[in-house]
């Protein structure tokens, strides 16, 4: 089957990234040129494939004439646009978001189990983060360890929403929601109650795999937690006796 | 002849942590050989020196602010030394010693001393430092110029940013480690 050709209708912008003259669709964001560019802007709540959020404010970027900083992720191209993604502004308030994020819940790297395969965790290093220069609110969040296959830690949650989403508009089942605003904002399950008892979970666990943190997590993947089951083996070498 | 430049003076402190940043820094092996050459260790675990001397180059804390004598060790270093490294996740960020701050003192003290004890349950009190609440990273009681976050930082992390603290050179410490790492 012959692949669809573009729509003859979108228009081609030409735009200026970092001193680098770029073209673009018009129906493309500023973080898709730039993903596209292989210039990096840090990002934790947009995934490819998922609706935008706009939540971790990670991506802001300076645009020329503009006071304001604007989301890459949300913020389509325009003709003549003149985009600055890294200064010494953009850099300061990355930072200082990656701070708050670790200040805010309790990201304890070393005891992690998403430790080395996580987004925060990069993001810090690649932001420059080597410590958190507020205090920490240490305030402890619930562990939600009903559910058979999968674990909800909201200590690790930095709530970028990328569990509902997938839930939502990949798999359809809308599990996952929001609740509670400030700090006491958490991600939920059904109307608040255990994951294990959810009559909407799939258990799919796309939830789990676009989780940036250790938030979601499978079980069993923590230390001392590999439970052995042996019962098979009394069972099979008894029944192969009798033969 | 010329005389050799005056070595460099390193203190080091292990306040509420494992020992395992004291471990990784001896894990530098054969490369201590070189850095004795230019530095001496005037007070340390690893060595026998007993008191802080009252002018030091270099000092390294390894471990969170948990008890008043870890406070007192912080604030010593810092009014002697002029670099104060923190060494360590628990020294950059309060770390697992820091996960007690989300109970009461008077828990975590039975849960230790009381509960999981079959031999004389008692709540030592003498000869002890008193533990504060809530623990703190090294810099959450005095100000730090370097930090060197992991758990533990690799002794090729210490190695890299020691030697750029040893030249004089501000080192790029997320270029070789992170927290947790």
């Amino acid at each position: 089957m012959p692949r669809p050709t573009p729509q003859s209708t979108v228009r081609v912008v030409t735009l200026r990234i970092d001193d680098r003259d770029l073209s673009a669709r018009e129906d493309e964001t500023l973080i898709e040129v730039c993903r596209e560019h292989q210039i990096p802007i840090p990002s934790l709540c947009q995934l490819d494939g998922l609706s935008v959020w706009g939540g971790c404010r990670l991506c802001m970027v300076e645009i020329a004439g503009q006071g304001r900083l604007v989301a890459a992720c949300s913020t389509r191209v325009a003709e003549g646009m003149v985009v600055q993604t890294d200064t010494e502004r953009l850099r300061h308030y990355r930072r200082t978001i990656v701070e708050l994020l670790f200040a805010e819940r309790n990201h304890v790297c070393a005891v992690c189990v998403s430790n080395g395969h996580c987004e925060l965790q990069t993001l810090a290093q690649r932001c420059g983060v080597d410590h958190v220069r507020l205090p920490y609110r240490q305030v402890p969040y619930p562990v939600d360890s009903s559910h058979e296959m999968f674990r909800l830690d909201h200590n690790r949650c930095i709530l970028c929403t990328r569990c509902v989403r997938v839930c939502d508009e990949i798999e359809g089942a809308h599990t996952w929601d929001i609740m509670g605003r400030g700090s006491d904002c958490r991600v939920i399950t059904d109307l608040a109650r255990p994951w294990g008892e959810s009559d909407t979970c799939t258990r799919c666990g796309k939830c789990v795999q676009v989780c940036p943190t250790g938030a979601l997590v499978k079980q069993g993947t923590s230390a001392g937690e590999m439970v052995k089951d042996q019962h098979f083996l009394p069972i099979l070498a008894r029944r192969r006796q009798a033969r | 002849m010329s005389t050799p430049a005056p070595k460099l003076t390193v203190a080091t402190a292990w306040l509420d942590g494992c020992s395992g940043c004291h471990m990784s820094f001896l894990d530098l092996d054969e490369r201590l050989m070189t850095l004795v050459e230019q530095v001496e260790i005037v007070y340390s675990p690893l060595v026998d020196a007993k008191t802080l001397p009252a002018q030091v180059d270099v000092g390294i804390l390894e471990g969170s602010i948990s008890s008043e004598d870890d406070l007192e060790k912080a604030r010593l270093f810092r009014e002697r030394c002029a670099v104060l490294i923190s060494l360590g996740d628990c020294a950059v960020t309060g770390n697992v010693p820091a996960m007690r701050n989300h109970f009461k003192l008077s828990e975590v003290l039975d849960r230790a001393y009381r509960e999981n004890v079959t031999l004389q349950p008692q709540i030592p009190t003498r000869a002890v430092p008193a533990l504060l609440t809530p623990v703190k990273p090294v810099h959450g009681v005095v100000a730090v110029d370097v930090f060197i976050p992991g758990c533990p930082p690799s002794a090729e992390t210490i190695w890299s940013i020691l030697s750029d603290v040893i030249a004089g050179r501000v080192p790029d410490v997320s270029a070789v480690t992170r927290f947790g790492a």
